[in-house]
């Protein structure tokens, strides 16, 4: 029962592995062979609650979930064990949920495709995990798949962890072949949590959820002492007080319970609407009996890169607001500040972990707010310092300023691919031509090569995933972490539509890659802006230097000149039609432009689509 | 082909939104009835039969095929006449004072024998009466008419003939898959003004891809060496579903160029009004003032009433809108149980009649009049004048008028116009 369970009964674990190597889906067995979710309410990915998880076929947030087991074989079979385990997500963009979850846990499973071998997040996940001194089991997954090489990627994943191939269990999360034994080890080999139970109660926020009818739900793990559902919490940070409305575990419902224990993982519910109240990484206590240290919280995430967000309709800004207030309640990540375009109205310029995040936030806003938004191409924050010495930070391309610049810092990420070797030099051409710096260079094993960059962040958050699959054949993969920034000898390109500068199209970019860019952006906008009925001159330009030019030819005719007879009914539902698509336009100036411009523009490829290629 | 079960016809029909059922009898409600032909009141006959499909065509035709082989000819006017039986009922209350006009359409109506669409003709007199002088015209496809066919059909009290002729290019009439020679649609208008007929229309398609400049003005030569008083002029559509589309699809032909198509229909219009044939719609030319215009189909563009009969036939009767069973063989089945052939209907809104307006009226030479239009279109009628669209003198005596330019882009115009 939660609340007196003895630590030493309980196993606090975590799924860490790269990208759709199968974290939820070995859950999902989990789930079942320990009878938390019988066979009638299972379904695959069952903790990928959210629809946007389901579509994609991607974590996005960590769960956790509190599962009975008495272990089968081995020296401590018929033991009654509880075990806390978080599913964690694998994309890169989703870095911060790992960590955060990791710091509430012992253990960590880490998995490994065994049709794939590692990859670039397996490295950066367990290194995490190593960072927060948790014990890691390797483990590969997926040796139904007739592809898989259990025996190859046990000495590539030994040698990577440091065990011997033997330690390196073997899954299947489909058949649910080796689970079991994995429940088992994870009993044997984790340790149980250290806590002291006597004293004042200190509980670590390591998630913390906004739900319309429960209001925040704050989700704990107890390091020290104990919580009870009586109880009065106090939060360490800014010494509020609330009344607890309800504590439980989650398994994997919200199940009420009387009292949460050393070692023990579960949520509290105060009736609190606002989740800064409920800050992630901060520390519960009880106001009773309060503890005098608060225990080491989290970093923020930061923003990596920016975008403005405007609605297609200027009077929805409203809602927009109110809606990103909304989804913030959720998503520590997000940030946003009004801002104006000329182009575009009023809008907000907002911060995201990467493409991924901004695609997610943008198809929630549009999708359970019903806004029609436009997102501007995605930029990375820039800090310009003038010769006067004044410093800006530019999270807007458009607001760069236009004085005596004395020099401008972008910030760079620290990139790892892991490839095999045959494509190497595909791999460090693509990088050098991102302007890379190597550092460095191991061979994980004969075949596989881990390649490590500097790179500048501005060059890696377009096409630079998708350039990288298509030199490897789909096999390198791709992890990276902000590492401080660089001087750069960066410009803004200005775009100038009908002779006016649209503030929306403004883009810096390097020096040496300007012109390029500028040819490609005004070929690409040619082709994205619908003739209008005069002509329409695109240029890019540096200042007042034009460096590109294209033309908009006028559209001749716009008539259907075949009489439908006396059909009224289709020609009049065909101008509706017509109606409908001039209303996803935007008026710039004089001109129309498609929404899908503002963003479509930088891509090189004829996609947005930062999506990983799955199911 | 099978015809679908009730069920699935009727949740078809539903997927329209705003489209309602019609009731079994086809009844009209009190308002449709109140102003039964006050502009003018028409009958349409459609006639869905093809010797073969063209492939660039989504009409509701059939070829003998497709219907088994067997063609209902002769109980195909039967069958029309027990709608226009029906059509009398529907009416009863408030019968049109005469029809203005009759216009027999397809399909390809010259498949049937003269005096079969003659006794369809004849029917309507006696249902409503024609009114002295009425315009009845008959669509024929050039290879289906010889003189005596064009003699029995003007004897049969056709006034008027429209050809398909499509072009006078070799080339051109091959990839659009018709069966008449290039010399023949120009012959048979000519026998058809031999035949009696003072007015005789020509329809030209242009655009088709492969086409030349030379090709098309030759075309329009040919069209106008014939000596008719009426020429129609289509950019070639590529409709969904059609063969020719299938064809593009697959890049075995480029898609029609919008740039060529403008270039086309200028020269249209210089040669046309050169020959002294006057544009009254977008794709339509008449000569004199307005003797030749097709007064069917102005009913149509300017808010008049018409019964259309026939698989697949559209109808208007007082800010009713309906359309009948495509197929002839459900079209026959409903009306052989007494049923209404009405597949489904719409009652026009005040907003939807007042967009019809204007995208009917604007394509008119007549134009539209400026009260006509809200604040909104108003606003658009300005730009519309600033940008060149709108004729100046017009304009200052209060129409919306299109210019030549304007009338190429006649429907970005209309959407200026609309809220
Ligand atoms: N054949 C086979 N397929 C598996 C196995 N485990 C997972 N998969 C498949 O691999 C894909 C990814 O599985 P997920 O469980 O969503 O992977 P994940 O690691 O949770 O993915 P993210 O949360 O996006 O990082 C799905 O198509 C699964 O059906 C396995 O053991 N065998
Ligand atoms: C109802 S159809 C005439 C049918 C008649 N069977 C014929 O083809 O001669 C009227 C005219 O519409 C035009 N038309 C038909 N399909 C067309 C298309 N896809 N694009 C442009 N014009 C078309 C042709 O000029 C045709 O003559
Ligand atoms: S002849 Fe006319 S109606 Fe028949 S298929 Fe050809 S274009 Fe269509
Ligand atoms: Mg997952």
């Amino acid at each position: 029962m939660p609340g007196s369970t003895s630590p030493a009964s309980i196993r606090n674990f975590c799924i860490i592995a790269h990208i759709d190597h199968g974290k939820s889906t070995l859950a999902d067995r989990m789930l079942q062979l320990t009878g938390v979710v019988d066979a009638r309410q299972m379904r695959d990915q069952y903790l990928d609650r959210m629809d946007i998880e389901r579509e994609r076929g991607i974590t996005i947030k960590s769960q956790a979930v509190r599962m009975p087991w008495q272990v089968r074989e081995g020296g401590l079979a018929g033991r009654q064990i509880v075990l806390n385990m978080i599913d964690t997500p694998g994309h890169v963009d989703f870095t911060y949920e790992v960590s955060r979850s990791l710091a509430a846990c012992e253990g960590a499973v880490l998995l490994v495709d065994a049709a794939q071998g590692i990859e670039a997040q397996t490295l950066a996940n367990l290194y995490l995990a190593l960072e927060n001194d948790l014990h890691v089991i390797p483990v590969l997954n997926k040796i139904d798949l007739p592809a898989a090489q259990p025996d190859k990627y046990a000495e590539e994943l030994a040698n990577l962890v440091g065990c011997a191939p033997e330690d390196c269990l073997r899954v299947s999360g489909k058949t649910g072949e080796g689970v079991p034994h994995l429940l088992d080890e994870i009993v044997r080999q984790f340790p149980g949590p250290t806590g002291d139970s006597r004293a004042p109660a200190r509980a670590m926020i390591f998630d913390s959820v906004y739900d319309v009818y429960r209001g925040v739900i704050t989700y704990v793990r107890v390091i020290d002492g104990r919580i009870e559902a009586r109880d009065r919490i106090r939060m360490m940070s800014t010494g509020a007080v609330h009344e607890l409305l309800e504590l439980g575990v989650i398994s994997p419902e919200p199940t009420k319970a009387g009292a949460l224990g050393v070692g023990e993982v579960g949520y509290l519910m105060t009736g609190v609407k606002d989740v800064r109240q409920s800050r992630v990484g901060d520390t519960v206590t009880i106001k009773g009996r309060p503890a005098k240290q608060a225990l080491g919280g989290y970093k923020d995430p930061k923003p990596m890169v920016y975008s403005g967000l405007y609605p297609m309709d200027g009077s929805e800004y409203p809602d927009l607001r109110d809606a990103l207030d909304r989804l913030k309640l959720n998503d520590a990540a997000l940030r946003y500040e009004p801002e104006t375009s000329a182009a575009l109205g009023f809008g907000f310029r907002c911060g995201f972990l990467g493409l991924l995040h901004l695609e997610i936030i943008r198809e929630r806003l549009e999708r359970e707010f019903g806004l029609d938004l436009i997102s501007t191409a995605p930029n990375v924050v820039y800090r310009v310092i003038m010769e006067d010495g004044i410093e800006h930070v530019v999270t807007n391309p458009s607001e760069y300023p236009t004085g005596k610049v004395a020099s401008v810092y972008e910030p760079v990420v620290r990139a790892t691919v892991l490839t095999p070797n045959d494509y190497v030099g595909a791999v460090m051409d693509l990088c050098q031509g991102r302007r890379g710096t190597l550092l460095g260079m191991d061979y994980l094993s004969t075949e596989r090569v881990e390649l490590r960059y500097t790179l500048p962040l501005a060059e890696i958050i377009y096409d630079f995933f998708d350039q990288l699959k298509s030199r490897t054949k789909g096999y390198a993969s791709l992890d990276y972490e902000p590492s401080g920034e660089q001087e750069a000898d960066l410009v803004k390109v200005d775009i100038l539509l009908h002779g006016e500068p649209v503030d929306a199209f403004s883009a810096i970019v390097h020096q040496d890659k300007a012109y390029n860019y500028g040819v490609a952006i005004a070929a690409k906008l040619r082709t994205l802006i619908p003739r209008q009925q005069f002509e329409v001159p695109i240029q890019a330009a540096i200042g007042n230097r034009v460096i590109a030019r294209e033309t908009i030819r006028a559209i001749r005719k716009d008539v259907l000149a075949k009489c439908y007879g006396g059909d009224i009914t289709r020609k009049r539902k065909l101008l509706e039609k017509q109606k409908e698509g001039k209303k996803r336009m935007k008026m710039v100036g004089r001109v129309e432009v498609p929404q899908e411009a503002f963003i479509a523009a930088l891509s090189s490829s004829d996609s947005t689509d930062t999506r990983t290629a799955k199911r | 082909m099978e015809l679908m079960p009730e069920s699935v016809d009727r949740r078809r029909r539903q997927e329209r939104a705003g489209d309602t059922d019609v009731p079994a009898g086809g009844a009209l409600p009190e308002t449709a009835l109140a102003a039964v032909g006050q502009h003018g009141f028409g009958v349409y006959v459609h006639v869905p039969f093809c010797a073969s499909r063209c492939g660039y065509c989504d009409f509701n035709t059939y070829t003998p095929a497709e219907l088994g082989g067997a063609q209902p000819a002769g109980s195909y006017v039967d069958t029309v006449r027990a709608e226009l039986a029906l059509a009398r009922r529907v009416l009863a209350g408030a019968p049109p004072r005469r029809v203005d006009t009759v216009f027999v359409g397809g399909g390809t109506p010259t498949l049937l024998p003269p005096g079969d669409l003659g006794r369809v003709v004849e029917a309507i007199d006696a249902t409503w009466g024609l009114a002295p002088g009425a315009e009845v015209t008959t669509e024929a496809n050039p290879e289906s008419v010889d003189p005596a066919a064009l003699r029995a059909l003007r004897s049969a009290g056709f006034t008027r003939v429209s050809l398909g002729m499509q072009s006078a290019a070799p080339g051109v009439l091959a990839l659009l898959d018709r069966r008449h020679t290039p010399g023949r649609a120009a012959a048979a208008a000519t026998e058809a003004r031999e035949a009696g007929f003072t007015h005789v229309n020509l329809d030209l398609i242009y655009g088709t891809p492969g086409e030349t400049a030379a090709d098309f003005t030759g075309s329009l030569a040919a069209a106008i060496a014939a000596g008719v008083d009426h020429v129609s002029a289509y950019a070639l559509i590529v409709e969904d579903g059609t063969r020719l589309a299938a064809r593009m699809r697959r890049g075995e032909l480029p898609y029609p160029d919008d740039d060529v198509a403008a270039d086309r229909y200028l020269a249209a219009e210089a040669a046309l009004s050169a020959a002294g044939l006057s544009w009254y719609e977008v794709s339509n030319w008449a000569a004199g003032a307005d003797g030749a215009r097709c007064r069917h189909n102005m009913l149509y563009w300017t808010g008049g009433d018409w019964w259309g009969l026939g698989p697949g036939a559209h109808s208007h009767v007082g800010g009713v809108r309906w359309w009948n069973v495509k197929h002839p063989s459900a079209y026959a089945a409903r009306l052989a149980a007494g049923t209404s052939p009405a597949q489904a209907r719409e009652v026009l809104t005040a907003a939807e009649r007042q967009v019809e307006t204007v995208l009917l009226r604007l394509r008119l030479a007549e134009g539209l009049p400026l009260s006509t239009l809200d604040d909104v279109g108003r606003a658009g009628a300005v730009r519309a004048l600033d940008t060149g669209l709108l004729d100046g003198a017009a304009y200052a005596a209060g129409r919306a008028v299109l210019t030549l330019r304007g009338r190429l882009l006649a429907d970005s115009v209309v959407r200026d116009l609309l809220p």
